[in-house]
């Protein structure tokens, strides 16, 4: 240990030992907790209307929907979790279809912002069409989830508590939202 | 200097055995990285994320560590790594649709957390969704930055060269 070379060699090694040593500290300490959440959702105003659907060319049933969210991430923020991807999710099935999964509304939260969610009558964030027309009189199971995005470890995705079914309205709606 | 006094030394048998730990060192790392495949069931299992359309949660340079379980079936809110037809650069974007029929056949839209829009404008032509044999694996564990000698080794080539040259120097001249 007595040339700058061996110095450097020595010091970059144990660097390196020491970070690979807290990234897995890091994922052990927090992969095993429950970061399930209870979640408050409500459904204020569905219409479904049918159109062109853009690229594809053919007319498939879309849906709007106006919801309102409230939950609380407090407790499943922690030193590994460096960002929490909110989604707001509908599952349903078609004649043509046996699972159906729209992604209606994301969110993002990281470490440090806001964990109190408390969305009032928002619009769906991205078209809901379905691959067909069979919206009209179906079931809809909503529910939030969340992407545990940690500094280091498992990309765990939680499903969270409070799903609630919607039942489509039978006809198509004209009015505007 | 050490180096050359130790090449003088080197006989044929030395030499040998150099290049035989040479060759060992390579085929253990091959083994690993082949044995991972099988494992993971991706033809990739690790991942470097090479641009920014997943900030925050994934910056240029982060490492993804990716499974693809036949038996796993992909649901809507996965992070999937994809390629499409014709290029080579894997994607790594969310599933934020998702159709699947009573047979199995699943199809899905992708979309970047740090895009405006969906990927229709990103798929192959007259393409509209991502099927399951376009996929390499779905993320499922995270490590941030270590990538980062992967991009620089992509970005300038003459490192890479660089790199690679000096270590195999290093190792087939050093004895130790």
């Amino acid at each position: 240990m007595n040339t700058i070379l061996a110095r450097l060699n020595a010091l970059f090694a144990f660097s390196l030992s020491v970070t690979a040593a807290v990234a897995f500290a890091c994922f052990l300490t927090t992969n095993f907790l429950d970061y399930s959440q209870k979640v408050d959702i409500d459904v204020n105003k569905v219409v479904i209307k049918n159109m062109e659907e853009f690229y594809v060319g053919d007319r498939h049933d879309l849906g709007h929907i106006i919801f309102t969210l409230k939950a609380n991430f407090t407790p499943v923020f922690n030193w590994n979790c460096k960002e929490l991807f909110l989604y707001l999710m509908a599952e349903y099935e078609t004649p043509q279809n046996k699972l159906n999964q729209v992604v209606l509304w994301d969110h993002i939260i990281n470490r440090g912002e806001n964990p109190v969610v408390n969305i009032r009558k928002r619009s769906n964030k991205y078209y809901f069409f379905d691959d067909g027309a069979f919206l009209r009189g179906n079931k809809l199971q909503i529910s939030l989830h969340w992407n545990i995005i940690p500094n280091a470890g498992y990309l765990w995705r939680v499903p969270g508590g409070g799903s609630i079914t919607l039942d489509l309205p039978e006809s198509y709606g004209t009015s505007r939202i | 200097m050490d180096i050359f006094s130790d090449l003088r030394r080197l006989n044929k048998r030395q030499v040998y055995f150099q290049v035989l730990n040479f060759a060992m060192i390579i085929s253990s790392a091959l083994m690993i990285w082949k044995g991972m495949m099988v494992a993971t069931g991706s033809e990739s299992p690790i991942v470097v994320v090479l641009s920014g359309s997943m900030e925050p949660a994934f910056y240029r340079g982060d490492l993804l560590f990716l499974t693809n379980y036949r038996a796993d079936p992909v649901r809507a809110g996965e992070i999937v790594v994809f390629k499409i037809e014709g290029r080579d650069i894997p994607i790594v974007h969310r599933v934020i649709k998702l159709h699947e029929k009573a047979d199995g056949k699943v199809k899905f839209l992708t979309k970047g957390d740090n895009n405006e829009v969906d990927d229709r404008g990103l798929y192959k032509p007259g393409q509209l969704w991502v099927e399951r044999d376009h996929v390499v694996g779905r993320a499922r564990g995270f490590i941030p930055y270590v990538g980062i000698v992967t991009i620089l080794m992509n970005d300038y080539p003459k490192l890479k060269y660089a790199v690679l040259g000096l270590l195999g120097l290093f190792v087939l001249i050093h004895r130790e």
